[in-house]
């Protein structure tokens, strides 16, 4: 076998620096009056080569670099794909978005660049170090970009809330890695799982597990930690919670994955019903929450909070079938979810205007495209066949019920009804109430790179609900690899403790 | 004579906890920035700890990260607390309400 360079391993994020650098040098050297969008395109250029260097590694053999850090496999191929889609369609859609209204337009582009390399970084390490320091590059990124709109009032209030509860999150979860360390002598995935496998202190281990769990649960906005995340949504300007809502958690969902299944593997048992409460929990208080809010980005946030908890259904199935269902919900939600704000954001304009429910009555007829366009978004939300939503929904319950985990699968499906009814009040909202004569007529212009993300969005929303078969191969590649390790770890348990 | 390391980690343990508590409590921005510091700066002393135990050195350079880490955060964190106090002009996190939960 050759050997493959160690740089070929992280080649998506040195493409991501790079261009983040290239940006962050030619935008001191513009004039303030220039316009900032050629940075945008060479962000977006750098995105592209980004997601075909992602491409490429698919065929290196799965294997580690820099002493065992950072692993390139099917599993990092599959989440370094989703966040670079996720960055590309938000790089699209914000091209205009600030637009005369804010004159750090060339840093916005290279932040979201290195919150993306920090993301990547996180779903392709393989020591809780390296994982600890991108999820930082990652957050930091992302508390700046939450506070962009920075004269308004609600956007640094976002932008404090999330930066606060990020980092008392981002301290537990650190705790938990030093307790790790504790009882396992190491840092690295593999050997924490040998350490597992071999009888270290399962207390230690099972606090450890907690505090991770803690940490990564606030990223991800599960529901006893969920506080946050209506307020942050609401204050930070759409495209960057379409951005934040969607990148991080896939990224943190990843590393929660690689955590449970690679190093806690033979701990199962033990983590299964931390999970199953975290699921219950989100999707209830999520849906719940969200029938009570009038204000649509508000109601987004607790949407986006019962969509963790359907993700966390799939952890509590068995291994493979689990991770490829895990895997595939957040590539569904993602496209929906950015589409969903994206839409949002060209609506509502910089200074978001139409905030409330009652704000969207008989959109329709005004913006009949983009109207369309939001109503595939919440259908697939809703999870409607055909829809991304839709087979992201029936493979995390079907992996739910084959590993017996039958109430859980029908709590889930209770809590979609409730979901329906307030995506559904939108919707009628938009299409069947007539318009208020209050409102004044707004002068929103679809440009060519918004409509070009918009359209990415829909054909992706669409892809994935009719022909799954591509993403989900590579979400059972990339789920297949655990299997090995998983293996691996059962060999050294039934070696070190004979039954 | 050696200290054990159960008190280390009982150390570490309280000074972690006081900042959590610190954090839920404390009302001023600064103080609760400050809370977070202290429950990293707690970690950093399981690390070392747990470090001199297996005699291992990557629990040492695992507390290196963390701080260039931890002031890379408050770089930022005070930048948007200056933010915060040009829209607002209070530190006060019950007047920073305008969106309520």
């Amino acid at each position: 076998m050759t050997e493959v360079s160690p740089a070929l391993r992280i080649l998506p994020e040195i493409l991501l620096t790079v261009t983040g650098v290239l940006v962050m040098l030619v935008e001191s050297v513009l004039g303030v009056k220039t316009s900032r969008k050629p940075l945008g395109a060479l962000a977006i250029f750098g995105t592209l080569a980004t997601l075909v260097a992602s491409v490429y590694q698919l065929q290196l053999p799965a294997g580690t670099a820099f002493f065992g850090t950072v692993q390139s496999d099917a599993f990092s191929v599959f989440f370094h794909l989703v966040i670079g889609g996720i960055v590309l369609v938000t790089l699209l859609v914000s091209l205009d978005y600030f637009e005369g209204h804010s004159s750090y337009v060339g840093e916005y582009y290279a932040l979201i660049l290195f919150g993306a390399v920090g993301m990547m970084l996180m779903t392709s390490s393989v020591e809780l170090l390296m994982v600890f320091i991108s999820l930082e590059i990652s957050s930091i990124s992302t508390y700046i970009l939450a506070g962009y709109r920075k004269r308004s009032a609600t956007s640094p209030e976002a932008s404090i809330k999330y930066f606060l509860l990020g980092s008392f999150a981002t301290a537990f979860f650190l705790y938990g890695i030093a307790l790790c360390f504790g009882a396992t002598g190491s840092t690295n995935i593999y050997e924490i799982a040998k350490g597992v496998a071999g009888g270290a202190s399962p207390l230690l281990l099972t606090v450890a597990f907690g505090m991770m769990l803690i940490g990564l649960g606030f990223k991800v906005s599960l529901a006893p930690f969920h506080v946050w995340t209506p307020d942050v949504y609401e204050g930070a300007p759409a495209p960057v919670v379409g951005l934040m809502s969607t990148a991080p958690k896939a990224a943190a969902f990843a590393v929660l994955l690689r955590i449970a299944y690679g190093a806690y593997g033979t701990l199962a048992h033990v983590w299964m019903p931390l999970i199953w409460i975290l699921a219950i929990l989100s999707m209830t208080i999520g849906n719940l929450g969200a029938l009570t809010q009038r204000n649509v980005k508000r109601m987004l946030a607790y949407s986006s909070i019962a969509h963790a908890g359907y993700l966390m259904v799939a952890f509590t199935a068995l291994a493979p079938m689990g991770i490829a269902a895990a895997s595939f919900y957040t590539a569904a939600y993602a496209a929906m979810n950015v589409g969903a704000f994206a839409i949002l954001s060209y609506l509502s304009g910089f200074d978001e205007k139409r905030t409330n429910l009652s704000d969207y009555a008989g959109i329709a007829r005004r913006h009949p495209v983009a109207a369309a366009a939001f109503a595939v978004f919440l259908i697939s939300l809703i999870g409607i066949p055909f829809t991304a939503g839709f087979f992201g929904k029936f493979y995390v319950f079907t992996a739910a019920l084959n590993s017996g985990n039958a109430w859980l699968a029908v709590i889930g499906l209770l809590n979609s009804g409730v979901a329906a009814f307030y995506y559904l009040r939108l919707l009628a909202q938009m299409y069947m109430v007539t318009e208020e004569q209050t409102v004044a007529p707004d002068n929103v212009h679809a440009r060519p790179a918004f409509v070009l993300g918009v359209a990415i969005l829909v054909l992706a929303v669409f892809a994935l609900g009719i022909f799954p078969n591509r993403a989900l191969r590579l979400a059972r590649a990339g789920a297949a690899t655990f299997a090995a390790q998983a293996t691996a770890a059962q060999n050294i348990s039934a070696a070190v403790l004979p039954r | 004579m050696a200290v054990p390391i159960a008190w280390y980690l009982i150390l570490s343990a309280a000074l972690f906890s006081i900042g959590v508590f610190a954090f839920l409590i404390k009302r001023n921005i600064i103080t609760i920035f400050m809370s977070i510091e202290l429950m990293l700066n707690a970690v950093n002393l399981a690390f070392v700890a747990f470090a001199n135990h297996w005699h291992q050195v990557s629990g040492q350079i695992f507390v290196f990260f963390v701080m260039v880490v931890a002031a890379a955060e408050a770089a930022v964190g005070l930048a948007i607390i200056i933010a915060v106090y040009r829209s607002r002009e209070t530190l006060n996190v019950d007047q920073i309400n305008l969106m309520k939960l």
